[in-house]
């Protein structure tokens, strides 16, 4: 029977009113023990508030292989950045 | 106030941090070493709050290096519990179990005590310990109801080690007295609600709560076992063979 | 190389040059990213070698630890040994994020073929050791390690950045420590001395062979996983080292070290690379103590990782009937 532990992803809060932040990853039997783990491997200086752990398996992500497709058609939308406006002098609250 | 009374706790946090210490660099996985090394360091923290004050009541000049460094097994006071060998995992993780368990109750006590100081660390320590205590219980759950190997060493450890939990419970001259001007606790308090969570853990961990009645004690009065003696020749070694230096 | 039709790329090909330009454009690459096979295999060795020297790197202090001679400075001890574990975990993240799992590279150190610092292999006599191990171990440790932040794989670069923010401490603790004995009384100080005695030179060689000897050098620099050679890192702490040890009034083992008014640098006399690849091949002080003792921990805990894996598994089932 295979008995290594699973890989967990770990997420640290820095400060309330900040996102989780991925940090890394541990190994643990358990989602208990992940936490904990995580806690003592990621937050020894005081780093976190709150803690994230993801089994590694159920993370999905994009294939680089097709991020052209994924993130290239979004570079040419310059309008959608309030830069690309032009404003005329003096317009204020803009 | 007689400095025996912190010193007692400080001792306890002590020889337990001393001991959990050495797994360090051993533990059977990589995380556990981080983990156990964070909980001795919690409980070195607490034991220099302990021996800190402890050294000021006796008025003697004694720090917490002289306290920790010179003094001999026989006025050393904590309870026999924690002076014990590590042993295996089982073994480590039922000595942590029963001793957190019953510091968390201790120290939740000693948070209302009339003594501001003794207040003031039992309050930054019982954070601490609650989570020590849901480490070790976490152990206790998964080796206890794990493979039956597992089973079977955290049940023999767990029985090893009852004999030396009554004394958590028994009060002396200066736990009357300590309770009686409202700066303690009578130790006889904890025993049922130590005693209720143990059954509910070890439910859990599907182990059978050890039946022996015989009770050995002596810690508080600094009669040890003989386990003691050798940790503190390693430990303080150097001070004892180089008296006139300083670290 | 590729025997595609020119202007139309095997995709391999053009794989590798979109792998190149963006080590050329200062790129990072991530781990899903295509990679050369030569590209993972040197950083999965690499990063593991790392990973496995913070770890059997815990056990010289690890020594020390139940006989520090104060609770100050057992706390500090403690906290740097136990950040040497977390090291070696962020690490070993690092590592796994190439594809190859914890166990197998682990298990590669138990069986003798994975490589760690061979520094590691030297015991810890006495105390000053522990001062030793900081100011000159970790202090060369930072010195490596400060370029690797910038280096070509995204995980191996912020593992980095952490354990280096973190390793700041380390070296500060040695030296001080250091101070402590050389301000000390005589056998403190002579303590003191012994140790830089005879961990001055492992520490030297710490950088690995000369860069003629180097095996891996050309093509580590070339993916930016190696941001200097063996020589450049090595002058570098022996110009920050001789004047620190000058400080402490503590005398370098070596009798043709000098200043070189010409080219700003120290020099020194000559290593014992004889000695490197002897420890390195095996034949160490403690090579077979480090190696058994991790071992062991391994071995005796299999029965914890057993369990908690049962326990795990109970559970999951409990929970899903």
């Amino acid at each position: 029977m295979k008995n290594d532990w699973p890989q967990w992803e770990i997420f640290v809060r820095s400060e309330a009113g900040l996102a989780h932040k991925h940090v890394g990853s541990l190994h643990a039997a358990d989602e208990r023990m992940a936490l904990e783990s995580a806690r003592d491997l990621y937050t020894r200086r005081n780093e976190g508030v709150s803690i994230w752990v993801v089994r590694s398996e159920h993370v999905h992500a994009t294939d680089p292989a097709q991020s052209e497709e994924f993130f290239e058609p979004s570079e040419d939308k310059a309008y959608r950045h309030p830069t690309f406006y032009h404003v005329p002098e003096g317009v204020k609250h803009l | 106030m007689p400095a025996e009374y912190p010193l007692r706790f400080g001792d306890n946090a002590l020889v337990l941090a001393q001991r959990l210490c050495a797994w360090v660099g051993h533990a059977p996985v990589m995380e556990e070493d981080v983990a156990l090394a964070n909980v001795a360091l919690d409980l070195f923290g607490q034991a220099r709050l302990w021996l800190s004050y402890a050294g000021e009541l006796e008025a003697r000049g004694r720090d917490e290096d002289a306290l920790t460094f010179h003094r001999d097994a026989r006025e050393f006071c904590n309870v026999l519990l924690v002076e014990h060998e590590n042993g295996d995992f089982a073994d480590t993780t039922a000595r942590s179990y029963f001793y957190d368990l019953w510091a968390s109750l201790a120290l939740g006590e000693l948070t209302r005590s009339g003594d501001e100081r003794i207040a003031a660390i039992a309050q930054k320590a019982l954070k601490e310990v609650r989570y020590h205590l849901r480490r070790s219980q976490d152990w206790l759950i998964r080796l206890g109801d794990g493979t039956p190997e597992s089973h079977a060493r955290m049940q023999r450890a767990a029985d090893g080690l009852w004999r030396f939990t009554g004394e958590l419970f028994i009060g002396d001259r200066l736990d009357d007295e300590m309770a009686a001007n409202g700066t303690g606790f009578a130790p006889e308090r904890l025993r049922d609600p130590w005693l209720e969570r143990v059954h509910e853990a070890f439910s859990a961990a599907t182990l059978t709560v050890p039946a022996g009645t015989w009770t050995q004690r002596g810690g508080k009065q600094g009669v040890h076992t003989e386990a003691l003696g050798y940790m503190l020749a390693e430990m303080q070694v150097l001070p004892r063979a180089m008296p006139e230096a300083r670290w | 190389m590729s025997d595609g039709i020119e202007g139309r790329p095997e995709p391999d090909d053009a794989r590798q040059q979109c792998f190149e330009s963006r080590l050329d454009r200062a790129l990072k690459i991530e781990p899903p990213d295509w990679m050369p096979d030569a590209y993972r295999k040197t950083l999965t060795r690499q990063i593991s070698q790392h990973a496995h020297s913070e770890i059997v790197g815990m056990l010289p202090e690890g020594n020390w630890i139940t006989r520090a001679p104060s609770l100050h400075r057992k706390l500090i001890l403690l906290a740097k040994v136990q950040d040497e574990a977390g090291h070696g975990l962020y690490l070993y993240s690092a590592a796994e994020s190439l594809g190859t799992p914890r166990d197998e590279l682990v298990a590669a150190l138990h069986a003798g073929k994975a490589k760690y610092s061979s520094i590691f292999n030297y015991p810890t006599l006495t105390w000053a050791d522990v001062g030793a191990i900081g100011w000159l171990v970790d202090g060369a440790a930072i010195i490596n390690q400060i370029p690797i932040t910038r280096c070509s794989y995204g995980p191996y670069a912020r593992a980095m950045v952490r354990i280096c923010k973190e390793e700041s401490f380390h070296q500060r603790q040695g030296f001080d420590i250091m101070w402590t004995l050389a301000h000390g009384t005589p056998p403190q100080r002579a303590m003191a001395q012994d140790a830089l005695d005879r961990w001055w030179w492992p520490s030297v060689m710490m950088f690995g062979p000369p860069d003629a000897a180097s095996v891996h050098n050309e093509q580590s620099l070339r993916w930016k996983i190696k941001l200097f050679t063996n020589d450049e890192l090595r002058q570098k702490f022996i110009d920050q080292t001789v004047p620190q040890a000058e400080r402490l009034r503590l005398t370098i083992p070596d009798p043709q070290l000098r200043w070189n008014e010409e080219t700003q640098h120290y020099e020194i006399g000559p290593v014992d690379w004889d000695e490197f690849y002897r420890v390195v091949g095996g034949d160490g002080p403690c090579n077979r103590e480090r190696l058994s003792a991790r071992v062991d921990a391994w071995n005796d805990g299999a029965w914890v990782r057993d369990a908690a894996a049962e326990h795990a598994r109970k559970r999951a089932g409990s929970e899903a009937a």
